[in-house]
């Protein structure tokens, strides 16, 4: 059995564990983090810059991996992820296990020596809370898995903040909130038109379990008080008016989408344009809501 | 495992050899860089 699970570790190609750290997802943890780190008050070096948003990086990598050495099981039934390393089979479940452990510390202790140890702390607990709360506890028991696991994903802006100032104070909690309260339409706009897969998987996605009338009447609710939050910012006097009319014209998006969906009455994924709308728009939404933030913070500069 | 099969293990292990070495080489410019801006700090 060793040398079964050593010649896999052995075979295992470069570009499963890159696949292992799902390189897309990163894209939006690197960028809110910037973001949390570009309109911190205090300057910080390049260097040690580059270095923090590296950590929030390998870190995000770190629990993708751990998630997907978890998830192997229910990953082999899905369509979207039967070919992932682990469920294909081109890498065994040790390496995938050691390769986000060691990620991970890495990450955490490098965030350390480079920035400071209260940034550290938050990305060890982001990694800690996405892999156990969410992966483990929460993500086969509850509808409301994505809920309270979307809370790992609003950390970035926070771990930015931090390895800039130090501290943290109302405007990096207010992107907290901001992510937190994105996580659900933005996920559940998607679990709906791939509702197909989680139901084979057994994951209790709120589609499968309340249905999809729910779920439509679930992505408004979250939408306004997201909207709330996007605006604090601005309305707390944390964030100049390019900000404000960005997160009013982007919100005000974000809950007609909402409403359309809301109205819709698809059954059939390939009939669900207003979800997949809806989805495809949250991705900007947030990049674009924190690129606002950021320009606002140059310009009043 | 056939040659073939023992040909594929050798050429990912090269690769996978040659990624570490750039990935180790780029953490020691990047310690060093720390260093220096640390320094830069301080000073």
């Amino acid at each position: 059995m060793a040398t079964l699970t050593q010649s896999y570790a052995l075979t295992a190609d470069w570009r499963d564990f890159l696949a292992l750290t799902k390189p897309r997802v990163m894209t939006l943890v690197v960028f809110t983090g910037l973001a949390g780190l570009l309109v911190a008050p205090a300057p910080i070096h390049p260097v040690l810059g580059f270095t923090a948003i590296l950590c929030i990086a390998l870190g995000a990598g770190a629990a993708a991996a751990l998630n997907m050495w978890w998830e192997a099981d229910i990953d082999a039934l899905m369509k979207r992820t039967a070919s992932r390393p682990l469920p294909a089979g081109r890498m065994d479940a040790q390496t995938a296990l050691h390769f986000g452990v060691g990620l991970a510390f890495f990450s955490v202790v490098l965030m350390g020596v480079a920035t400071n140890w209260l940034a550290a702390a938050i990305l060890a607990v982001s990694i800690l809370f996405y892999v156990f709360v969410y992966t483990i506890w929460l993500k086969r028991r509850t509808p409301q898995n994505i809920v309270i696991g979307g809370a790992a994903g609003a950390f970035p802006p926070v771990i930015g903040w931090a390895a800039a100032t130090g501290d943290v104070t109302m405007l990096p909690v207010l992107l907290f909130a901001l992510i937190f309260l994105w996580t659900p339409p933005h996920f559940w706009a998607l679990s709906l038109f791939v509702r197909s897969d989680y139901a084979k998987a057994g994951v209790p996605m709120l589609p499968v379990v309340a249905g999809a009338k729910a779920t439509r009447i679930q992505i408004l609710l979250y939408t306004i008080p997201m909207s709330a939050a996007a605006l604090a910012p601005w309305a707390l006097g944390l964030a100049g008016t390019v900000y404000g009319v960005a997160a009013a014209l982007l919100s005000g998006a974000f809950l007609i989408l909402a409403f359309r969906v809301l109205a819709s009455r698809a059954a059939e994924p390939a009939a669900m344009k207003a979800e997949k709308r809806l989805f495809a728009f949250s991705i900007l939404y947030l990049f674009a809501l924190f690129g606002a933030l950021v320009a606002d913070r140059w310009i009043g500069a | 495992m056939t040659p073939a099969e023992q040909d594929e293990v050798r050429r990912r292990q090269r690769s996978r050899a040659v990624i570490m070495a750039v990935l180790l080489g780029a953490f020691v410019i990047l310690v060093y860089a720390i260093s220096i801006a640390k320094m830069g700090m301080r000073g």
